[in-house]
């Protein structure tokens, strides 16, 4: 399907296609020749047929449209904002955030809390971070600031909770060690859904 | 072979067993069927696909609160439902449902009994189906107007309507394969339908007359006015839950397999042997076609309004059944 038809938002100068309603009987017997016409020409049975048609397509075709919702999920956008992930360097298994604070800074709902301090090294370390999911409102700045892809959106966007005020920990958020190889890359703002091109519908300005 | 009395208590039981059975499962093949029409997957979650539906459905009618309104006519409310379970199951003793049988000699005690076709083999068998289930609107009649409830009222005026002028679409369809048989028994049609063409094909515009009669009786969709919730709430079954809710629908469901088994009996060859097809696995494909396509039909097509539901029966389909008594009286004569 080519994109041609799409790119035309030129409204009224496309080709519409009017329904034949014919006239509305007047008479008596126009009326009768009505009735007796619908009668006849088996529109009841396209009725049936259209959810026959349905019935088999959703049992032996595969195009059931319910989604078990808890025991199988679909996939979100890579754009969508959920709940925030820590992520570690892959080679060394190390935390990314170097502590730098410039989540914490541009955080406008102030829900980011961080202490740090320098470790042996003379490295920033991060000892308190805590992000209070009852305030967020996952707007992303904070994935958008940080300058080492430290912080980023997962896709854990079941959060329903018990409590206005829920903090999660650095550690609550980080990638575990053991699930390093999987690992995945936030892919951001702007970020292209898979298989866009398929799933490309007509937008009511292509009418 | 003369049917015992012990023979006919059989069947009633199967037919009490089976009819009750299948009445509640209807609930469960309906919400699945609607569903599948729907690309939705029905209920799912009791049991295997969801096949224990009607236990927790069971378990939730039975323990809810029985409620009865204030000034609601306490004794008529409380018999109302049993009015309408009750036709509807009396109905079932006068029609046949599976050939005539004999228990095998070697089980205990009820070897050798012979069950017959039919629990009452009466001669006027479809007077007494086609009377009971005219009864059975008594039940939503009076449940509408003991609940003191404004559509309840409404519900109970409309089944009076309703059921009172389809009684005569049903009468007047069905005395043209009457004339044709010559008797009321509805063993006489099955028998006569194992040497004759099916009722059917000689006799259409009968069938289809009786079809959609049949749905404005049993209260099927293109005719459910009756609880029609976008106009009427609940219509007559709106003050009511728990049990005396769910005996109307047993109720419902009941009838909807008597209009299935008349039509698999007068029209559809009966319980006859079909090709290689045993009489008892036909006739049970041909009340299960029937019972499908209501539901089908349920998932299809929209609801008519009162004033086209009675414009439809009195000028269209009584004439046109009056016309086909006629001809087939001409027919007959010449």
């Amino acid at each position: 399907m080519g994109l041609e038809q799409f790119k035309n938002r030129n409204v009224g100068t496309q080709n519409y296609r009017l329904l034949d309603l014919g006239e509305t009987p007047k008479t008596g017997f126009g009326q009768f020749k009505q009735v007796a016409k619908r009668t006849f020409k088996g529109e009841l049975f396209v009725g049936l047929w259209v959810t026959l048609r349905e019935m088999i397509n959703a049992l032996f075709r595969g195009e059931m449209h319910t989604v078990k919702y808890p025991f199988e999920k679909l996939p979100i956008s890579p754009r969508y904002r959920a709940i925030h992930d820590m992520l570690r360097l892959l080679e060394s298994g190390h935390y990314r955030c170097i502590g730098c604070g410039l989540c914490e800074k541009i955080c406008i709902s102030n829900c980011i809390a961080m202490e740090t301090r320098y470790d042996e090294n003379q490295r920033k370390e991060v000892s308190e971070y805590t992000i209070n999911f009852g305030r967020c409102i996952f707007c992303g700045y904070c994935a958008e600031v940080c300058p080492e892809l430290a912080i980023v959106h997962g896709p854990r966007y079941e959060n329903a909770s018990e409590q206005r005020a829920g903090f999660s920990l650095f550690e609550d958020m980080l990638t575990p060690i053991d699930k390093l190889n999987l690992q995945q890359e936030y892919d951001g703002f702007g970020a292209v859904t898979p298989y866009a091109d398929e799933n490309i519908k007509k937008t009511p300005l292509a009418y | 072979m003369e049917a015992t009395a012990l023979g006919i208590v059989i069947k009633a039981i199967i037919i009490l067993a089976i009819i009750s059975a299948i009445a509640g499962f209807g609930t469960y093949l309906e919400r699945k069927v609607l569903a599948f029409m729907q690309r939705r997957l029905g209920p799912m979650h009791v049991g295997p696909y969801g096949l224990l539906q009607i236990l927790a459905d069971g378990i939730k009618l039975f323990t809810k609160e029985d409620i009865i309104p204030q000034n609601a006519n306490r004794l008529i409310f409380g018999i109302a439902p049993a009015i309408t379970a009750a036709t509807a199951f009396i109905a079932l003793a006068g029609v046949p449902v599976f050939p005539d049988f004999t228990i095998p000699e070697f089980i205990p005690l009820l070897g050798g009994t012979f069950v017959p076709s039919v629990a009452a083999d009466i001669n006027i068998g479809i007077l007494f189906v086609l009377g009971m289930m005219a009864a059975g609107l008594y039940g939503p009649l009076l449940a509408g107007m003991a609940q003191a409830n404004k559509w309840g009222i409404i519900g109970a005026a409309r089944t009076a309507i309703q059921f009172l002028s389809y009684e005569v679409v049903t009468g007047l369809s069905i005395l043209a394969p009457i004339m044709i048989v010559g008797s009321l028994s509805l063993v006489d049609f099955n028998n006569y339908s194992s040497d004759h063409a099916w009722l059917m094909f000689t006799q259409p515009v009968a069938f289809v007359l009786f079809l959609i009669a049949g749905f404005a009786e049993t209260n099927r969709t293109p005719f459910d006015l009756l609880e029609h919730e976008a106009e009427v709430v609940s219509g007559y079954a709106t003050e009511y839950s728990g049990m005396r809710w769910g005996m109307f629908f047993i109720g419902e469901y009941a009838n909807m397999i008597t209009i299935s088994i008349l039509a698999a009996v007068v029209f559809m060859g009966g319980y006859n042997d079909l090709f290689f097809l045993p009489g008892w696995l036909a006739v049970l494909l041909k009340i299960s076609f029937v019972f499908f396509f209501m539901l089908w039909v349920r998932a299809a097509w929209p609801h008519v309004r009162p004033d086209q539901l009675m414009w439809l029966c009195w000028k269209v389909l009584m004439p046109i059944a009056v016309i086909n008594v006629v001809v087939t009286g001409i027919v007959m004569m010449v």
